[in-house]
């Protein structure tokens, strides 16, 4: 009885803790301006299920693709387990579903195999991080709480699933020993590994063990939900909205600013018949995070800083400061101040998004290319970002290298980037 | 060319068989207006092909095949401007709008259905981003086009010098990762007999030029190499004879990069057009 109470007690607060942060994640997001949505739902539904669901764009990189795989699924289905482990803790019953017959002891043995899966893919995974030393995992923007949360990530997943299996182990010796509740599962494919290493304990140490780990698993999985919301483990949720909201037009397409062609509208003609968007924003490009829109913002928040696209970005491989994956973590690391600032009730104005955090530097060293955005797993797309913080630079603060600013006034007076004269542009055909 | 000043004068211009416009009179939407005729075609040449030395050739070559394969084209000579492209992508909106409403305002007034480009930023911009702002066409890039005038027999080609060659194409950003065309440039190599071979970056991995999002116009931020001698470094790695391009941009780049690299004797940079009407000595 006191053991339900304690359960239904961590549940609840776990349950508690990861509502709050979600609240707060959506209220960040939230803080983007609203944007008109293109496309059909089908084709939205499409993108999700191939990209996210079907995780169409890791097999570019397969080695690290099958190894995300065995998370992934482990992830998924591992998590059916759980529903039985919440209803055992609530409802004070041990192994609710075994009842279901043998169907059960397959399943037992399927996670097991899964789990098994999800070490090796977290083990692998370790070692292409700290070992291997894979350059896109050590740029820059890869400082010490990014590259702790991966390995806190993996380290947590590696623990949770031992504890499962040992868990089994220490189950299959009591079962077989008649301790009461302990149900027999078969030789099951993973644990059955172990029990020649539980053989020795007595049937009070395995108890304590099978319930330590029982506890263990549990506890870790309520509050890895809770750090999910800290970490760039978010994607596991956000890649399914992220991928569904993603862009469907083509990617050498920028977006129209509606606010400009009325104003573009109205001075080539100045009778001429204007639709106010109501969408429109305020300003003429991004400065901070409200002026960017819900989506980008939520582009922030699930990108796994897995760094495909900087490693593909040819501005940063040729040792600019240019990183694609910089932008995501920045843009994310200043929704997260400025949304604690308001919790706070406090001044947020002081600093912004460009220039506090992305440079004029890195901004110009992008020639929109469209790398990222391809190579990106969950298709994010920080170009978007890229062009809305150069247009703030460029409409607002009339800020932008010098040759551009020539070349722009060039395009103004004589129709090409280039001085030269419109009326010569034929001259070709004659030569 | 145009570019850095440090670049302008290593440019050198591959030897090609460069017969001249005397064969024929390329028109204008306004001769053909003045004689009543309606083009199917616009081509739109764009700034690099208008001006640039280089890419001239490349936009004489493009009119050569419309001629040869009967296409009733023409352009708009004096009454094109800049489509603003590098405007919008440097964020300034309102110069990219003002160029593309008054194209707009020209084109439609023309009645302009159907556009050939020889860019494939101006093929980007005037595809995707013209409809918000009024202008509905079906725009072409040039590969996209011969590859049709082949498919339907007004045109053929023959491998000619360029047979058994190894000829690599470089994708252009806008048309493949921009706009998902990869298959024509390389659909009109193959049709040259030539021996199509892979940079180890292609297709939707291909890597920049560098010139995109208005860099051609600009000092390259500080770094420790040119994304233009970065590319060349893919294409010297294969050797091939030729580096086919399909953007007058691209060409800039990949010109610099293998005179820099000193092979310019051995690698030549042609567009696919250009390639198109040698072989078919046009
Ligand atoms: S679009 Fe810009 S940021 Fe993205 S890969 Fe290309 S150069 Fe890098
Ligand atoms: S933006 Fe996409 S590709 Fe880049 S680090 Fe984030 S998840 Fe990875």
């Amino acid at each position: 009885m006191i053991a339900q109470l304690i359960f239904i007690a961590l549940l609840g607060v776990g349950g508690f803790l990861a509502y709050k942060r979600f609240l707060f994640v959506k209220r960040n997001i939230l803080m983007g301006r609203d944007v008109a949505m293109e496309g059909n739902a089908a084709d939205r539904w499409n993108t999700m299920f191939r990209v996210a669901l079907g995780q169409g764009k890791m097999f570019t990189r397969p080695i690290a693709a099958i190894f995300h795989l065995f998370l992934y699924l482990g992830f998924v289905i591992i998590n059916i387990e759980v529903v039985e482990i919440i209803l055992d803790g609530i409802l004070g019953q041990h192994r609710l579903f075994h009842g279901i017959g043998g169907v059960y002891n397959l399943l037992i043995g399927a996670f097991e195999i899964l789990a098994f899966l999800v070490i090796v893919g977290c083990v692998v995974f370790l070692i292409r991080r700290n070992v291997m030393k894979i350059a896109r995992f050590h740029w820059r923007e890869m400082t010490k709480w990014p590259k702790s949360d991966a390995n806190i990530i993996l380290i947590t997943e590696i623990a949770l699933m031992s504890a499962f299996l040992k868990m089994n182990a220490a189950e299959s010796i009591l079962a077989a020993h008649g301790v009461e509740h302990y149900v027999n599962m078969g030789n099951l494919p993973i644990s059955q590994w172990i029990v020649p290493f539980l053989q020795g304990f007595s049937d009070g140490a395995l108890v304590a063990i099978e319930r330590f780990c029982w506890w263990f698993h549990i506890i870790g999985i309520l509050a890895f939900i809770v750090y999910l919301s800290y970490s760039k483990h978010l994607h596991i949720l956000l890649a399914f909205p992220n991928t569904y909201y993603s862009k469907l037009h083509p990617a050498g397409q920028l977006s129209n600013m509606s606010n400009v062609t009325n104003e573009v509208k109205l001075m080539m003609d100045p009778s001429a018949q204007v639709v106010e968007d109501p969408l429109a924003p305020k300003k003429f490009g991004a400065k901070d995070v409200e002026d960017l829109t819900w989506v980008q913002l939520l582009n922030a928040y699930s990108c796994t800083e897995c760094g495909r696209c900087t490693s593909v970005c040819p501005a940063n491989q040729t040792g600019k400061l240019l990183s694609p994956r910089k932008i995501m973590m920045d843009t994310r690391d200043r929704m997260e101040e400025v949304g604690k600032c308001k919790d706070a009730g406090l001044e947020y104005s002081d600093k912004s998004l460009l220039g506090d955090y992305i440079t004029f530097e890195e901004l110009w060293a992008c020639t929109s290319c469209n790398a990222c955005t391809e190579a990106c797993p969950v298709n994010i797309n920080p170009l978007d970002i890229i062009i809305d913080l150069r247009r703030y630079l460029m409409m607002e603060e009339s800020q932008s290298p010098e040759s551009i600013t020539t070349m722009l006034t060039n395009i103004e007076n004589n129709g090409a980037p280039w001085a030269f004269a419109q009326a010569d542009r034929g001259n070709w055909t004659k030569e | 060319m145009v570019r850095r000043g440090r670049l302008r004068k290593q440019i050198v211009v591959i030897g090609q068989k460069n017969k001249g416009m005397a064969e024929f009179q390329v028109r204008t939407m306004a001769d053909c207006m003045a004689a009543g005729e309606t083009p199917e075609v616009l081509f739109w040449v764009g700034c690099a092909g208008s001006f640039d030395d280089r890419a001239k050739k490349i936009t004489k070559a493009i009119a050569k095949i419309l001629h040869k394969a009967n296409v009733s084209f023409a352009i708009l000579g004096s009454e094109e401007s800049c489509t603003g492209d590098p405007a919008k992508r440097a964020g300034n909106e309102f110069l990219f709008q003002m160029m593309a409403m008054q194209n707009i305002e020209v084109m439609n007034a023309y009645e302009v259905k159907k556009i050939v480009t020889g860019c494939p930023h101006c093929f980007n911009t005037l595809k995707n981003e013209y409809p918000a702002l009024g202008g509905n066409y079906e725009v072409l890039h040039h590969t996209q086009l011969i590859q049709d005038l082949i498919a339907q027999g007004k045109l053929s080609v023959e491998g000619g010098e360029f047979k058994g060659k190894k000829i690599t194409f470089h994708d252009p950003c806008y048309l493949g990762r921009g706009n998902g065309e990869y298959e024509a440039p390389r659909v009109l190599i193959q049709k040259l007999d030539a021996e199509l071979v892979e940079m180890k970056r292609c297709k939707t991995n291909g890597l920049c030029c560098g010139a995109g999002g208005a860099q051609m116009f600009k000092e390259a931020e500080k770094g420790n190499k040119e994304v233009n001698v970065e590319r060349t470094e893919d294409a010297l790695a294969i050797q091939p004879a030729v580096i086919a391009t399909g953007c007058p941009f691209c060409n800039t780049m990949m010109t610099d990069g293998i005179k820099l690299a000193d092979q310019s004797h051995v690698i030549a940079v042609k567009d696919i057009a250009e390639l198109i009407a040698e072989a078919a000595e046009l």
